[in-house]
């Protein structure tokens, strides 16, 4: 093996760096200012982002364990920037609350161990590598939800989350064992070779099917969300709905469109059904919230639901569709977590009644969430109504058109509990509403650039063209 | 030609909202007002050339109308699947670019008098000034998937200007109530704009609406239950345009929405917004004719004649004025639809599609002034309903004269426009259709009915007590009534069906004397009629309402329509689907993990405090969910 092949694995090995630095960092910073700790890690997050654009060469290591090529590598920028964002936007946070009781260290290795582990996931070329980057991306994630420690709520996050997540894992595990045994090999370029549709393959499939099912919050495997989301720190509800979320569908996507293709004719009803589910659950649900972490966490169930509908296609557009969706729904979500972070910080409110009057007092956070929940909603021209509709064309082009209707039908609700939202910050009034406030500066960029996202990604068509080009590997 | 220029007739106005947007609290209102009239100004001289130069110097070629698209790229969707921007200049677009034009103008300056002093003045401008880039863009289209993002960005702007005053509640879910029964006719577009796309492999207009195009020759190749797949696409896209344009049963928004400023229910919901439905279907008029032999037009021709007859009854009994104008309406735009549902496509056939495009134009600017001229009125004497006014035309003879010359307009007298336009319609309809043309004569005597009712009961009659003595206008009011009083009366004599036909060519329409004179007998039998009920004060009407009493109050209560849409969403959906999904969630599932729970409650109660005793319930499902899924595919959904 050729020492340069390691260069392939540019993103692991960096991040990893960073975290070590980050570690050692801690030691050298002055006590009365380890708020740099939160500078520090944003600068080289930043750089890290910058240099993953480098472009890479298609191939493998290992063995075949590790594998990586454009699309792959563009699956981590995206995730890469998601999580810039989200650090951005936590910076306030990690300084007020975190880096003075010395545990800044702590939630940079774990946030970054666990994104570690979803560049292995989405790497992974056997299912050992896959199962351990599923681990890998999930406990430290488990120990960020409990993360605020003086509240209850956030330790009880921290345990559901810990004991639905060890239950998933240990059925998609099954599920892996049982493909092992009908294929003989856990190896993906082996499997494609023999897998056929026989009864054990399906059931093993569905078992490992429901792991990752499990992550993306698909129902009925979505009850973990709302609790996880309400009682963690918003940071790490927004980090589990959008990154998390993400990573999930880009390794389910890779492996349903690639081993799992000549089982198709039973994952494409199963898709169908669990797409509908999903949507209509979702944003019933969500019509019902009175807080906005839970209201946010059924609504990105309801967007999972969406996401399906590129899935169930198959093809080169499906993918290139759920991709495009995929990046503008982490702009979209980020921007509204953004802001209820931005709020709960300053004020440590979380329901929706708080935010009645919110525009007279802070119009430029109204307007954030506005387009942000214009974007989810799937109003044109901003990007989110771009990634609907091209997912809509996509499912359309397969002939799913009752699929397309009723998902037609489910943008419409969701419309209407999003404009719930916007009724209380525009147009309710509020005695005591919200004061006047302002935001520091890594919140505003936070902000900026998720709102530059939302309003420029649908515009902009290379983006598309370039994602569709990418998906050809699928083809 | 090269048209690349007229990009620009939307672009001024974007720029003018990004500049109002941006910097509202630095503006001064005036500055910002000044700002708005002067890039909307630009915007219509430069449609007025378009069209000088569309219709009389580079449109035709060998005697046909061409449309000119200049277009780029924006995406290649997929392989065989690409999605243009660009503008798109043909006989229609011009004539809207026009209609657009001249009254968003119109309504930008009326709006400097009208908004004077309102705290959101500068907000309100740059709302005008989104609003009027929509449309441009919308009009301006070339392609299906383009005018729906338009069409969106129409119904957001719409939305926050319906939604203007969001102190008043009832402004407020007027707002709302708009946004969502449009976009719900909405998801009939998209769907089938999709429909469409899939099977076209298009969505240019040009391509689809070519007659010996592979889009309409090929209409039989796939049907569904019994209709092809276009004419499914094809009504599907008119739900969405009935949606926008206010035909039944999507219609019920629009008396609501009349609870925004004045200003922009001429604005939208008289001259621009509300015809987009109407343009649309003219836009796909030859899929419309030639798919499956115009079955989807023939829906549209009934829907149309059914919602200008409803709201035309409607219209009798409201009592407040902008409602009665906003049924009207909805009546005129269901004479539209209708016409172009009678409408044939060659030659003299056209002149439906001729006529509804007239009347489109005649409308907007008889309508707008209506608007305009109620607002004055309710500028003046502080309220909406007829109870609070009479005797008006003393104080303010500006308005009563231009309100007069519209409300003869729209009931149809010679030689005002709309007797031009709404004889064609007539004509169209007794071609093609004899109960379509009976409704049409039996809606135009209702017509002038209801208009000379309210004109009546606004400008004659005995003085209310008023506590303020009203007063005309100001100058930046009247001058906008003026400006359309003037086009009302010339605009009917202008050849349109020289310039406007299906198939481009035009051709020379002719009045046809005893239709013309039956409409002008109707119209005259409802304006006296009117006369005779309510010029002088006398109990007449209220002793026919008691003689109709339930239909009277069947109709007075819009055949308590919203009172079905509530039902309907409050009761069925929310109590048969929402409510019982969250008792099933509280009853059942809850329940059944409560047994289960009951067992591990000698552990859960160590760890109390920690856990809500839920994450075993999560457990039982998702096991329960796989187990289920397994079952289900491996054995019972096989393929």
């Amino acid at each position: 093996m050729n020492f340069s092949n390691f260069l392939l694995m540019r993103h692991e090995i960096l991040l990893l760096a960073i975290t070590l630095l980050l570690l050692i960092g801690e030691i050298f910073i002055h006590k009365n200012k380890k708020g740099s700790l939160v500078h520090l890690a944003i600068f080289l997050f930043g750089i890290h982002t910058a240099v993953g654009f480098l472009q890479i060469e298609e191939s493998s290591l290992f063995g075949g364990m590790f594998r990586t090529n454009n699309m792959i590598h563009f699956f981590k920028n995206v995730l890469n920037i998601g999580v810039f964002i989200l650090l951005l936007q936590s910076a306030d946070w990690l300084q007020e609350k975190i880096v003075n009781q010395n545990r800044g260290t702590e939630f940079f290795i774990l946030l970054f161990s666990s994104l570690l582990g979803m560049y292995f996931m989405i790497s992974s070329g056997d299912f050992l590598m896959f199962y351990i980057g599923l681990e890998l991306s999930t406990l430290p994630v488990a120990a960020l939800a409990a993360f605020e420690v003086s509240k209850r709520i956030s330790s009880e996050a921290g345990i559901k989350l810990i004991l639905s997540a060890a239950l998933a894992s240990g059925v998609s595990l099954f599920g892996i064992s049982l493909l092992y045994a009908t294929s003989g090999s856990i190896f993906f370029s082996d499997i494609i070779e023999v897998i056929s549709s026989n009864d054990l393959t399906i059931l093993g499939f569905i078992l490992f099917f429901t792991g990752l099912a499990f992550k993306i919050s698909l129902v009925p495997f979505h009850f973990w969300t709302a609790d996880v989301y309400e009682g963690a720190p918003i940071s790490v509800a927004s980090y589990l709905s959008v990154i998390s979320k993400g990573a999930a569908v880009f390794i389910l996507m890779i492996l349903m469109f690639t081993i799992f293709k000549p089982l198709m004719h039973v994952w494409e009803n199963m898709v169908y059904v669990i797409a509908l589910t999903t949507m209509f659950i979702g944003n019933l649900f969500a019509l019902r919230q009175k807080n906005m972490k839970r209201f946010l966490a059924f609504s990105s169930i309801a967007q999972a639901g969406f996401i399906l509908l590129g899935l169930i296609t198959g093809s080169q557009l499906g993918v290139a569709t759920i991709v495009y969706f995929v990046l503008i729904y982490i702009f979209s979500n980020l921007a509204a977590f953004g802001v209820v972070q931005a709020i709960s910080l300053k004020t440590g409110k979380e329901n929706m009644d708080d935010y009645n009057g919110l525009y007279r007092t802070n119009p430029k956070l109204s307007l954030v969430m506005m387009l942000a929940l214009f974007s989810l909603a799937g109003i044109p021209p901003v990007a989110g109504f771009f990634g609907k509709f091209f997912l809509f064309t996509a499912a359309a082009s397969k002939g799913y058109y009752l699929l397309v209707f009723l998902a037609v039908v489910n943008v419409t609700i969701s419309l209407y509990y999003y404009l719930l939202v916007i009724r209380a910050m525009f147009i309710r009034k509020n005695e005591n509403s919200i004061p006047f406030f302002n935001n520091k500066i890594y919140m505003r960029l936070g902000l900026l650039i998720s709102v530059i996202g939302i309003l420029v990604l649908g515009l902009y068509s290379p983006l598309y063209d370039y994602i569709y080009e990418l998906s050809s590997v699928f083809n | 030609m090269d048209i690349t220029y007229t990009i620009l007739i939307p672009l001024i106005p974007l720029a003018v909202f990004l500049l109002l947007g941006i910097f509202s609290q630095k503006i001064k209102p005036a500055v910002s007002g000044l700002i708005g009239v002067v890039g909307l100004s630009t915007s219509t001289l430069l449609s007025f050339y378009t069209a000088y130069q569309y219709f009389f110097v580079h449109g035709k070629i060998n005697g046909v109308y061409q449309a000119i698209v200049q277009k780029t790229t924006w995406m290649n969707f997929t392989d065989n699947l690409h999605i243009d921007m660009g503008v798109l200049i043909d006989p229609i677009s011009v004539m809207m670019l026009i209609v657009v034009s001249i009254v968003s103008l119109m309504v930008h300056i009326y709006s400097i008098g009208y908004m004077k002093g309102d705290d959101g003045f500068t907000r309100f401008f740059s709302f005008l000034s989104l609003f009027s880039f929509s449309m441009f863009g919308l009009v301006l289209a070339t392609n299906l998937f383009q005018i729906y993002i338009f069409w969106e960005l129409v119904g957001v702007s719409s939305y926050l200007l319906i939604g203007y005053y969001y102190t008043i509640p009832s402004a407020v879910s007027a707002g709302k109530k708009a946004f969502i029964v449009t976009r719900f006719a909405d998801l009939g577009f998209l769907i089938g704009i999709l429909i469409i796309g899939y099977y076209t492999g298009t969505y240019d207009f040009e391509t689809l609406n070519n007659p010996e195009g592979a889009a309409i020759l090929n209409w039989t190749s796939t049907s569904f239950m019994g209709l092809s797949v276009l004419t499914w696409a094809l009504i599907l896209i008119f739900i969405g345009g009935a949606g926008k344009s206010a035909m039944f049963p999507l219609h019920i928004w629009l008396p609501d929405a009349m609870e925004g400023p004045t200003p922009v229910s001429a604005l939208i919901h008289a001259a621009t917004m509300v015809v987009a439905g109407v343009y649309l279907v003219a836009r796909l008029f030859p899929m419309y004719y030639f798919v499956e032999d115009g079955f989807a037009l023939n829906i549209v021709a009934y829907v149309g004649g059914f919602s200008s007859l409803f709201a035309a009854i409607i219209a009798i009994t409201q009592t407040d004025i902008k409602r009665v104008l906003a049924f009207s309406t909805m009546s005129q735009l269901g004479y539209m639809m209708m016409a172009l549902g009678v409408s044939g496509y060659n030659g003299h056939e056209g002149v439906g599609y001729m006529a509804s495009m007239f009347h489109l134009f005649t409308h907007a600017m008889f309508k707008a002034l209506l608007f305009l001229g109620a607002g004055s009125v309710i500028h003046a004497v502080h309220s909406n309903y007829l109870k609070d006014m009479g005797g008006l035309r003393k104080y303010m003879p500006i308005t009563n004269a231009t309100f007069l010359i519209a409300a003869l307009a729209i009931s149809g007298v010679f030689p005002l426009s709309g007797f031009w336009s709404k004889d064609e319609i007539l004509v169209a309809a007794f071609e093609h259709n004899m109960l379509l043309y009976v409704v049409g004569v039996f809606v135009a005597g209702l017509t002038a009915f209801y208009m000379f009712r309210i004109y009546f009961g606004i400008f004659w009659g005995k003085d209310t007590q008023y506590k303020h003595a009203p007063h005309e206008s100001p100058l930046s009011m009247t001058i906008p009534l003026i400006v359309l009083a003037l086009i009302t009366i010339f605009s009917g004599f202008i050849h349109f069906s020289e310039f406007i036909a299906p198939d481009r060519i035009g051709f020379e329409a002719h009045l046809n004397y005893p239709l013309a004179a039956i409409a002008t007998a109707v119209g005259l039998t409802g304006i006296v009629l009117s006369y005779i009920f309510y010029k002088k004060e006398n109990d007449l009407a209220d002793k026919f309402a008691n003689a109709f009493g339930v239909f009277y109050k069947w109709t007075y209560n819009k055949f308590y329509f919203d009172e079905i849409y509530l039902f309907v969403t409050k009761k069925i959906i929310f109590n048969l689907i929402a409510a019982p999904i969250a008792k099933f969630d509280k009853k059942i599932v809850d329940a059944t993990m409560e047994g289960i729970g009951n067992k591990t409650v000698v552990i859960s109660k160590r760890i109390k405090g920690m856990q809500s005793g839920k994450v075993q319930d999560y457990a039982f499902s998702f096991i329960a969910g796989t187990v289920i899924l397994a079952i289900v595919f491996i054995y019972l959904w096989t393929n």
